[in-house]
């Protein structure tokens, strides 16, 4: 395939992708806003009017960031492990692979899927915070749009690993259940792990996720617990990383073909 | 553009826990042929298509489609085969039209060419109706037709269909041996998999029969239904008949007063059937296969080599 007709295999995945989440958007857009919009009632106005401030921002503005991106990885995440998942159970997914589109191409259009949600959730959830419960100035732009273009990169990646081993439907429940979510709650989405016991904080150094929803909330508010540049290392490493496991499992056609 | 369409050699798959599905096949479609792929349930038919199609991944052997070596060039093998599956393979949630124009994508042709061929396509299998209906929605037949739109987007120069016209009734299957006819008229290869063997001896000039993963037949329809040496008939009568009548030469059964089962050789023709028939004063009012040739012809093989 050239140039031009990879473009259009890329473009046919993503358009597929992106009509399907518009068109179920009850499904796709609309439980994240609720739910953050739920956070930012109970923790941001409820008990964070109880909380004093932290390096100088309200509690709101301390968690409007860490929660665009705990919407941000989940829907990047479920997105394409669903799509893919749901693809080899209906067996549409053997559309592409009788087709000369090439694997990278498919990986790609997926993790474009998952970065669209993921992005346009985030937005969402960045308006309901600006309408309704807080304002944010934004301290280092291209560090906001690294972080969660990144971020998302590599949940939509993830998501897609996860699909190809999935063999049922439980197993595309687990990660996002019993790994993201944990890893979400306890990545300073809420907290500053300064606030933590010293054996806390260093155990909390583990935490990918930590370095990514602070590595964005330094874009926003010029604050953060690590050095932003190493989580920025990071992100591009597991982005990596995450990209060849998947073309090498899909080029061996593990959970794809027989 | 080579004269072999396909070309398989010694192809051999063992799935795991040591089920060998194909034993070392070898085939031959000549380009513009109209192939039958037939064979019992299990027998390795739809391995072989999804290795031709690179769903299953072969043991050993070769597979060249015009040439083209999958194990080297398999995308530009990709590109001139068009696949109809046994089972739907769509996104139920999807528009028809959505899904041919997608399919396109995935060989690389622009959205605008993607949607005239889309139109073309659809229009020509009755579907052009439902452009804008969800795959869900349609019934069975709507949705072979689909997927044969769909295969033939890329307008491929091999088309494989494997059993398309499993339950669909016989007026959309009709329209479809047609529509199937004039693709292979226009110069299309086309390799056939079905249960229906009368479609097979309508359609098929080749045949192929495969059993418990090896070739044990491959010839001309001709030539395979030429091999028949012996047919039985059935034989209305007008009058009641009492008494079986006894016919030299001919195995004769009685299935109910009116009706008559007669086994014919070669050797013997309808004629003097006739005149023993005008002997005994038995008027006859219709008659017909007892089976369609083909069929009796498969399950003679396949019987006998199951019997070995």
């Amino acid at each position: 395939m050239n140039a031009k007709e990879q473009y259009c295999a890329f473009r046919a995945i993503v358009d597929k992708e992106v009509t399907r989440i518009l068109r179920i958007w009850m499904q796709t857009l609309l439980p994240s806003a609720i739910t953050m919009t739920l956070y930012f009632i109970i923790f941001g106005k409820f008990i964070g009017s109880q909380v004093r401030d932290i390096n100088g921002f309200s509690y709101m503005q301390f968690i409007v960031p860490g929660i665009i991106m705990l919407s941000v990885i989940t829907n990047s995440f479920t997105n394409v492990v669903s799509a893919f998942f749901s693809a080899k159970f209906q067996k549409s997914i053997e559309e592409l692979l009788v087709s000369p589109t090439p694997n990278y191409i498919i990986i790609l259009g997926y993790a474009a899927g998952g970065v669209f949600r993921g992005l346009l959730v985030g937005i969402i959830v960045l308006l309901v915070s600006l309408l309704f419960f807080t304002q944010l100035h934004i301290y280092n732009l291209a560090i906001v749009i690294a972080f969660i273009l990144l971020t998302s990169i590599v949940f939509s990646l993830g998501g897609l690993l996860n699909a190809i081993f999935a063999k049922r439907f439980d197993d595309i429940a687990i990660v996002p259940t019993f790994v993201l979510m944990p890893l979400t709650y306890l990545g300073g989405v809420f907290y500053s792990i300064k606030l933590l016991p010293e054996f806390w904080q260093a155990v909390s150094l583990f935490n990918p996720i930590l370095y990514m929803v602070n590595g964005f909330r330094y874009g926003f508010l010029g604050i953060s617990d690590i050095n932003i540049w190493i989580g920025l290392g990071m992100l591009i490493i597991f982005a990596v990383i995450l990209f060849y496991a998947n073309l090498y499992l899909i080029k061996k056609g593990v959970g794809l073909r027989a | 553009m080579p004269e072999t369409a396909l070309e398989i050699k010694n192809l051999k798959k063992t799935y795991p826990g040591n089920v060998e599905a194909l034993k070392g096949i070898d085939l031959e479609i000549k380009k513009g042929d109209f192939f039958a792929l037939l064979g019992p349930n299990g027998a390795g038919k739809t391995t072989t298509i999804n290795i031709i199609i690179s769903l299953v991944n072969k043991t050993s052997g070769t597979v060249k489609v015009f040439g083209h070596d999958i194990d080297t060039h398999l995308n530009e093998a990709k590109r001139l085969i068009g696949i109809v599956p046994q089972e739907f393979n769509f996104s139920i949630f999807e528009k028809v039209f959505d899904i041919v124009v997608q399919q396109a994508g995935y060989y690389g042709i622009p959205k605008k060419i993607a949607k005239e061929r889309a139109e073309k396509y659809l229009k020509q299998l009755g579907l052009w109706e439902k452009k804008n209906t969800s795959a869900q929605r349609l019934s069975g037949g709507l949705k072979r037709r689909l997927m044969i739109a769909r295969a033939l987007v890329h307008e491929p120069q091999l088309l494989i269909l494997d059993e398309p016209t499993a339950g669909v009734d016989i007026e959309i299957r009709r329209h479809m041996w047609k529509f199937i006819s004039d693709l292979n008229t226009q110069g299309r290869t086309i390799i056939l998999t079905t249960h229906y063997l009368e479609e097979a001896e309508n359609l098929c000039r080749s045949i192929a029969i495969i059993d418990k993963g090896r070739i044990i037949e491959n010839t001309s329809m001709k030539n395979f239904l030429r091999s028949m040496d012996k047919e039985a008939f059935i034989f209305d009568v007008k009058e009641p008949i009492k008494q079986i009548p006894k016919l030299e030469h001919y195995d004769l059964k009685m299935l109910d007063e009116t009706t008559l089962e007669i086994e014919i050789s070669k050797k013997h023709s309808l004629n003097t059937l006739f005149s023993h028939f005008q002997k005994n004063n038995i008027e006859i009012v219709s008659m017909r296969r007892k089976t369609a040739r083909l069929e009796e012809l498969f399950m003679r093989l396949v019987n006998n080599k199951n019997e070995r």
